[in-house]
């Protein structure tokens, strides 16, 4: 308990890098392909390859993302965008530079939503996101003797988005990376895949004592590959600082490398062996335009993002936070519960078919929405047929339903007429139910009168099984009540 | 303006080159006049002048999202110093791998 409490002494400061490789056809200052998965070196040109006497231009499409990503957080887009040169060296930036943004980013501002470690709202602020290219792939595994270069991913457009040091514990982090995620897919201009590094992530990690208002000195963790591993490394990161400053170190600005097997990080450079990265402007390509009437368009272009559908499911439509929480998490349920629901008005019921036995469905076949067998307006015909008395809820999921999933191009009311599942909502054909369930338990009756009430699940049992699952379960739940207390 | 040796020293490291002393003392030399030469342009009094990033002013050069393929790997790879049938091979870039 002693050691808990020499951590709960100190904060930590968190910012995090989030590169976000978009989803363009083509790179970013050159026509080459963006396809993944081609063999090596292919989708290449002089200008990627980095040949003397080569220009670049600009593909517009990454500005038009890097506008929709601005407005979507509210940024304030810049007007006149300029490039510029960062210089390194490396085998696989083939220029010897890599044209960025550096004092003139798309946008600056703006903010993220996310959810604090007790879920209440919190806002984190961002610093910048620029538009910048990719570079190709190192691999040093395959020969004994060289490192090979594959410079397809050279060129692929790439946005940077800075946060603020506004997160505070790994889990925020975690949050915040959820999210970012959840919006370039919403957006449609990132994959958001981690794991196969179309999302990447650095975290900026420094601690303070509780209640200081300076920062301590950070250090920078490159290379996380899932949102897991950023919550781990930070973690360790963390504790690695206090553990070091409670020793009577002094943390010093380093790069590090997080280690996924160990879940420890070490370092990778030194302040002395930092990169200098001379940035200066780019002259090979003239600063690029963008119009405020341009932004506009781009405006009334933005899908509804998860923030506004929560809101509208929440408020208008009284489903409960957690159902649209649930809805909204991936895009594509949210497009399929909006077309549900422009079917029907049992909106609950829209969303507890979608997140019950569509979910399951999926789940069970490992396939994704777009891959449903049936249409949103069937489902919607399904809860109105249940709505209007004639199948019941269970006729409706356990039989209905499955044999929707093979005639797809069926209605429900089609179905359930063919297979003869309508309900029986005559109260005279119900009556003769309820007066052979009676008498096949005599004894069940009297006991029924003498006080236990819990009987009556055994006749409405009975008379369903009669029914063959047809009788209408409200009027024969009010049959067999005036019956039984006769 | 002049540089002195850790200068060179530092720029060296930054490019990934090696020299030896004497080449060093060369290189010195030689970037402290190029430095001398450029010193010139700082004569000139531009208080209140622009910086001038674009010697050209011509529109940007922009190009919708479309795919031209001009290059194949087989002469991607044919500039290469040293390749095999799909990479570009250059010499280990990580120590201990």
């Amino acid at each position: 308990m002693e050691k808990e409490s020499i951590y709960d002494k100190y904060e930590a400061v968190i910012g995090l890098e989030v590169h976000a490789q978009l989803m363009t056809e083509s790179k970013m200052y050159c026509s080459d392909s963006t396809e993944f998965g081609l063999a090596p070196n292919t989708n290449v040109s002089p200008i990627s390859l980095g040949h003397p006497g080569t220009l670049p231009t600009f593909n517009t499409r990454a500005m038009e993302f890097g506008v929709k990503i601005g407005l979507a957080c509210g940024c304030s887009i810049r007007h006149e965008n300029q490039f510029a040169r960062k210089n390194y060296f490396y085998a696989d930036l083939p220029k010897g530079y890599q044209i960025t943004q550096d004092k003139t980013p798309i946008c600056t501002g703006g903010h993220i939503m996310i959810k604090d470690d007790a879920g209440n709202p919190k806002k984190v602020g961002l610093t910048r996101i620029h538009m910048e290219e990719d570079s190709g792939k190192s691999n040093h595994d395959m020969d004994p003797f060289k490192t090979l270069i594959d410079l397809n991913r050279a060129g692929v457009p790439l946005l940077e988005i800075v946060s603020e040091p506004d997160l505070r514990t790994p889990q925020e982090a975690y949050n915040y990376l959820t999210e970012v995620r959840q919006l370039v897919r919403y957006l449609e201009i990132c994959d958001g895949n981690m794991e196969e590094g179309s999302m990447r992530c650095d975290a900026n990690v420094s601690v303070r004592l509780k209640g200081s208002k300076e920062f301590g000195q950070r250090t920078e963790t490159k290379n996380l590959n899932s949102i897991r591993n950023v919550f781990r490394a930070i973690s360790y990161e963390i504790k690695r600082q206090i553990d070091a400053i409670e020793a009577g170190e002094t943390i010093t600005q380093q790069t590090m490398n997080f280690d996924a097997v160990s879940g420890k990080t070490s370092v990778m450079r030194s302040k002395e062996m930092a990169h200098d990265y001379r940035y200066f402007p780019e002259p090979d390509l003239q600063a690029v335009y963008i119009e405020q009437g341009y932004i506009e368009d781009v405006r009334n272009m933005l899908p509804k993002l998860p923030a506004e559908l929560i809101q509208k499911y929440t408020q208008e439509l009284s489903l409960s936070t957690y159902d649209a929480e649930l809805i909204t998490e991936d895009k594509a349920i949210a497009l399929y519960y909006e077309e549900i629901i422009k079917h029907t008005k049992n909106y609950k019921s829209a969303a507890n078919w979608l997140m019950g036995s569509i979910k399951s469905y999926l789940n069970e076949n490992a396939i994704i929405i777009n891959q449903f067998p049936i249409k949103p307006e069937k489902i919607a015909g399904l809860i109105d047929l249940i709505d209007s008395g004639k199948i019941n809820n269970s006729i409706g999921a356990q039989k209905v339903f499955p044999t929707m999933l093979s005639n797809p191009e069926q209605t429900a009311e089609e179905i359930a007429k063919t297979n003869n599942w309508i309900q029986d909502s005559d109260s005279s054909s119900i009556e003769g139910y309820i007066a052979a369930a009676i008498s096949k338990y005599p004894e069940k009756v009297v006991a029924y009168k003498d006080g236990n009430k819990n009987l009556l699940g055994l006749f409405m049992g009975e008379v369903m099984k009669l029914s063959q699952g047809k009788a209408d379960p409200k009027l024969t739940s009010q049959l067999l009540k005036t019956e039984l207390e006769k | 303006m002049s540089i002195d040796k850790s200068t060179v020293e530092r720029i060296a490291e930054l490019s990934k080159l090696k020299f030896e002393p004497s080449e060093q003392a060369e290189i010195l030399n030689d970037m402290n006049r190029m430095l001398d030469f450029v010193e010139k342009l700082s004569e000139v009094d531009t208080e209140g002048v622009e910086p001038l990033i674009y010697l050209l002013d011509e529109k940007p050069s922009v190009r919708l999202d479309k795919v031209e393929q001009t290059t194949t790997q087989a002469e991607a790879l044919k500039n290469a110093p040293d390749a095999d049938t799909d990479y570009i091979k250059v010499p280990k870039v990580m120590k201990g791998r």
